[in-house]
């Protein structure tokens, strides 16, 4: 058997990709070449393992502080940021509010949420595609999050990669609207199966538009049979109650 | 507020053409974990990353060869050399207990149809070791 990668015959190589056209040779019957200082080292550790233990001191200071936190994502133009001002004004008189906006670039985002009077923080991602953990540590401090409260974190919007960075948030809630296709519950499956809620938006678009919301539940379920629904006009207000009574219930139960 | 985690971040202007993705930023993680090894195992040079990607993680194998030259530059593994080992996707059925091979996160059950599948391995992404000098 290899020593260097494990495998254990010469036929397995083929398995292996060329790295910028060199492939790691085995088809030589002597032993390799190496430097004799070379070592090997094990390492086994997750790729996630830091952004996680920032993740876990997140989850650890809301549950201390009894901060019920939602990490929203969505593809760009869902309307998660009309979903929080409307949300916001609904129940800011209830328990204190603050927002964590990401994007990769404006304050936009954080200027709207603001103007309804509650504290807002915008991070700008840059280059990055994702929230991550720490940078949430950093914003929650910053913004001075209040204890019995609700923390929403709006994250860039993007159905692949914030998918895989824990915020320490208590749920993934998945913002669709039916003016995109109904089947994205399928085509980003990895989004739809880390979330505890999805929320089918702009529902007062369902004449004009070709979406078919049980076909859309049906495939959330099929990668997601424990997700929990509901459909909602931010704009027009319809069912708006159904998403800011279960809000009010975590709040409430978590505080 | 600008990036706050940012002070880790390598990727160079113009380098990935604007190309924003998950893959980069683990691949500063593999960069992160190579530097703080080399300090607590006493090696300035990497020539081989050994990864292991489950099939049910959502990296795509393909974009972290793409970017792993470009992440790795003016670093201790400058050049060095990666491999990829895929890790089979495995799931036990919540409903009649069959333990299952999954292609996919969400593969229902063979066998009574459940979608009901609990993933017991292939979501796995970590750096299994490395070959220092």
């Amino acid at each position: 058997m290899c020593g260097i990668c494990g495998c254990s015959q010469p036929g397995k190589i083929n398995k292996l990709q060329p790295v910028n056209g060199r492939v790691h040779q085995h088809d030589h019957d002597h032993g390799h070449h190496h430097h004799d200082a070379e070592r090997l080292i094990k390492v086994e550790q997750d790729l996630l393992s830091k952004n996680n233990a920032y993740a876990e001191q997140n989850r650890t200071y809301f549950q201390q502080q009894h901060i019920f936190t939602l990490n929203l994502v969505s593809s760009p133009g869902a309307g998660k940021t009309t979903l929080l001002v409307e949300t916001i004004k609904v129940l800011k008189d209830r328990f204190p509010i603050a927002v964590i906006e990401g994007d990769q670039q404006t304050e936009h985002d954080a200027d709207r949420i603001r103007a309804t009077g509650v504290p807002a923080l915008q991070i700008n991602t840059g280059r990055a595609c994702h929230l991550d953990a720490h940078g949430i540590g950093h914003a929650i401090h910053e913004l001075g999050v209040q204890a019995n409260s609700l923390l929403a974190i709006e994250n860039v919007g993007n159905l692949v990669c914030p998918s895989s960075f824990d915020l320490g948030e208590a749920h993934k809630v998945v913002v669709l609207s039916v003016t995109e296709g109904d089947d994205k519950p399928l085509k980003y499956p990895d989004m739809f199966h880390a979330a505890d809620l999805m929320i089918i938006n702009k529902t007062d678009l369902l004449p004009y538009v070709d979406f078919d919301v049980e076909r859309c539940i049906n495939f959330a379920r099929q990668v997601n049979p424990d997700i929990q629904i509901i459909q909602l006009s931010s704009t027009k207000g319809d069912n708006f109650s159904a998403w800011t009574d279960w809000l009010a219930g975590h709040v409430k139960l978590e505080a | 507020m600008t990036n706050p985690s940012g002070a880790d971040l390598h990727w160079p202007e113009g380098g990935m053409a604007g190309i924003a993705m998950h893959e980069l930023s683990l691949l500063e993680s593999v960069r992160e974990i190579l530097e703080n090894h080399a300090l607590s195992q006493n090696f300035n040079k990497v020539t081989q990353v050994t990864l292991e990607i489950g099939k049910l993680s959502s990296v795509e194998p393909d974009a972290l060869r793409f970017g792993f030259d470009v992440v790795m530059k003016d670093s201790l593994a400058e050049n060095a050399e990666l491999i990829i080992s895929d890790i089979a996707g495995l799931g036990v059925c919540r409903q009649c207990g069959l333990q299952i091979e999954m292609e996919t996160s969400h593969d229902p059950c063979p066998h009574c149809a459940s979608p009901f599948v609990k993933i017991i391995q292939g979501a796995e992404m970590r750096i299994k070791d490395l070959i220092v000098i």
